[in-house]
């Protein structure tokens, strides 16, 4: 009788949990998945479920001039941001992996700070700075932002694939006569392709994510998508935005997908 | 050119005198450190134009007005009702958050630690993909859902459990429920794979000793868990206490937090004076906290580096 009591209570307390866990998860997806069918509404007010179904707000992105000259500056400047951040962050990486030197560690912590350091204090820290070198509103002071901004990003999905890395190989490499650098290409850098893929993502997602230091620094023609969809959703819901976002949506899935598959390959 | 090289490498100790292969052991050493910060260099300038001097400027134009050196824009913070008022709140709404985050962090990060293949894969995936949603569109999408006339209400309406619909927006609940959406998986992703390590022979072994499965959680698993609440609450609570876009956004400029205080000294009353003294406490506030954590988990750790 006892036991039948404890399974059942057992029972009673796995079926509330999964429920819990359930719920839970609902709220995470929810506003994730809304987005695409409301992205199909011919409703000009926000409406769930939408009661008639047309593709106008993705015409009405793809017809903008100005949604798609930002679409164009974003991805830009996010495509710079990834070739850019790329070598340096690995050349940083590949340092505070293979040195010993103490200072090391405290450089690394300086490399860190883009992440530490809150983000509207960046925003108007480089604002400042621009303003007075003549930077604000231009493709190259957006870029350099972002690089700096993407680099820990890109450090450390680098040092997580170096730290795997068993580094004689290069040094077997070097003493059978290459030069360090041909060493690392030939040799390392093959053997940590998945970090590289995660690293390079990365550098993408943030740039194109990028909304506040974007707000701050970027204007006139060289305004960026998040900055768009900012001012949109600040003045008013404007349903191009859920076209927009759905076409975002789709991208970020897309990414961890290409994410997944590296680090499956990688096992 | 290659065999040179390592004939030189073996025949250096019997040919040369100790101490010259230890001078030019150290000359080695050297140039190796020197590539090593040379390396480093390119990725320090970036950060040192575009952050490091940034922020002295910051501290510079926070204690510089008219009449020369003065510390009225750090005084004003505490003595102005506006002020201080938003920094509480901002701590209160942050904490908020972390609380809640842990609550609901911790079962979904449990769940995904014990299930297998699918179900695992399943929980992961609703975590993952709204990590990697842009923010502006999950702000989007909450003020969809939230709005007067929104699901949430619908929802609440038909089920009877409300006759009228609720304010879920600008106001203070939408700032938490947004934020708290961006902030779960920072909690998620830490305190699974702390969970994931801890070996399920040790919980057995517990409960093969006569332990009910609450105390064997409580004894055994949750102190081996502790180091993830912990990286996740600190990674929460920091981004929180800096956080703009979706309590700008849900908040409708009603709850105003530090960062939007930032954000209005800036654009709408170029007071930069203002603006750098109150960044720079937030920023010292940050600090203070990764400084403190420190000495338990490294910093690296809680930011992904290690």
């Amino acid at each position: 009788m006892n036991t039948l009591a404890n399974l059942r209570q057992l029972r009673v307390s796995h079926v509330v949990f999964t429920l819990v866990v359930a719920a839970i998860l609902l709220y995470l997806i929810i506003p994730v998945l809304i987005v695409v069918p409301m992205s199909f509404s011919e409703a000009r007010f926000l409406q769930f479920p939408p009661k008639e179904w047309s593709l106008r707000w993705y015409e009405a992105f793809f017809h903008s001039a100005e949604w798609m000259s930002a679409a164009r500056v974003s991805l830009i400047t996010a495509f710079a941001t990834m070739v850019v951040s790329l070598p340096i962050g690995m050349a940083a990486a590949y340092a505070i992996n293979a040195s010993s030197l103490r200072i090391v560690r405290t450089l690394q912590i300086i490399l860190l700070l883009p992440m530490m350091v809150p983000i509207i204090l960046i925003a108007a820290g480089v604002f400042f700075v621009y303003a007075r070198v003549g930077l604000i509103s231009t493709m190259t002071g957006l870029i350099m932002a972002h690089i700096m901004l993407a680099l820990p990003y890109v450090i450390i999905a680098l040092l997580a694939g170096l730290r795997n890395f068993d580094m004689s190989q290069e040094m077997v490499a070097r003493s059978l006569g290459m030069n360090r650098f041909r060493a690392f290409m030939a040799v390392t850098l093959p053997q940590i392709k998945p970090s590289l893929v995660s690293a390079t993502l990365f550098a993408f997602i943030t740039s194109l994510d990028e909304t506040v230091v974007a707000l701050f620094i970027s204007g006139g023609d060289n305004q960026t998508l998040t900055k768009r969809m900012f001012t949109a959703l600040r003045d008013e819901i404007d349903p191009t935005i859920a076209a927009i976002s759905s076409l975002l949506i789709f991208a970020s899935l897309l990414l961890v997908v290409i994410a997944g598959r590296s680090k499956g390959k990688a096992r | 050119m290659s065999n040179a090289y390592l004939a030189h490498q073996s025949d250096s100790p019997e040919r040369q005198p100790p101490q010259t292969s230890a001078a030019a052991l150290a000359r080695e050493e050297r140039k190796e450190d020197t590539t090593m910060l040379l390396l480093l260099l390119p990725a320090l300038i970036m950060v040192g134009l575009l952050l490091i001097l940034p922020m002295c400027w910051l501290a510079v134009q926070s204690v510089q007005t008219e009449d020369g050196f003065s510390l009225a824009n750090y005084i004003r913070i505490f003595q102005e009702g506006i002020y201080w008022e938003t920094f509480a709140l901002t701590f209160k709404i942050s904490f908020l958050v972390t609380v809640l985050s842990i609550l609901l962090g911790f079962p979904i990060a449990y769940a995904a630690s014990r299930a297998q293949g699918f179900w695992a894969n399943l929980i992961l995936v609703c975590v993952i993909i709204p990590f990697w949603t842009s923010v502006l569109v999950r702000s989007y999408a909450w003020l969809v859902l939230l709005q007067r006339k929104g699901l949430v209400n619908q929802t609440l309406m038909d089920l009877g459990i409300i006759d009228q619909p609720l304010n879920l927006m600008h106001n203070t609940t939408g700032t938490v429920i947004g934020t708290l959406h961006v902030m779960l998986p920072f909690m998620v992703l830490p305190l699974y794979s702390v969970m994931k390590k801890i070996p399920q022979d040790l919980l057995q072994a517990s409960e093969s000793l006569g332990a009910k499965p609450f105390y064997t959680f409580r004894r055994v698993f949750l102190p081996m868990a502790a180091p993830g609440v912990m990286a996740g609450s600190i990674l929460v609570f920091v981004i929180c206490l800096g956080f703009f876009i979706t309590p700008e956004l849900l908040g409708g400029g009603r709850t105003i937090l530090v960062s939007m205080l930032v954000q209005r000294n800036v654009e709408l009353y170029h007071a930069w004076g203002a603006a750098s003294a109150v960044g720079l406490v937030l920023l010292a506030v940050v600090f203070l906290i990764f400084w403190g954590i420190n000495k338990f988990i490294p910093i690296e750790r809680i930011l992904g580096a290690r």
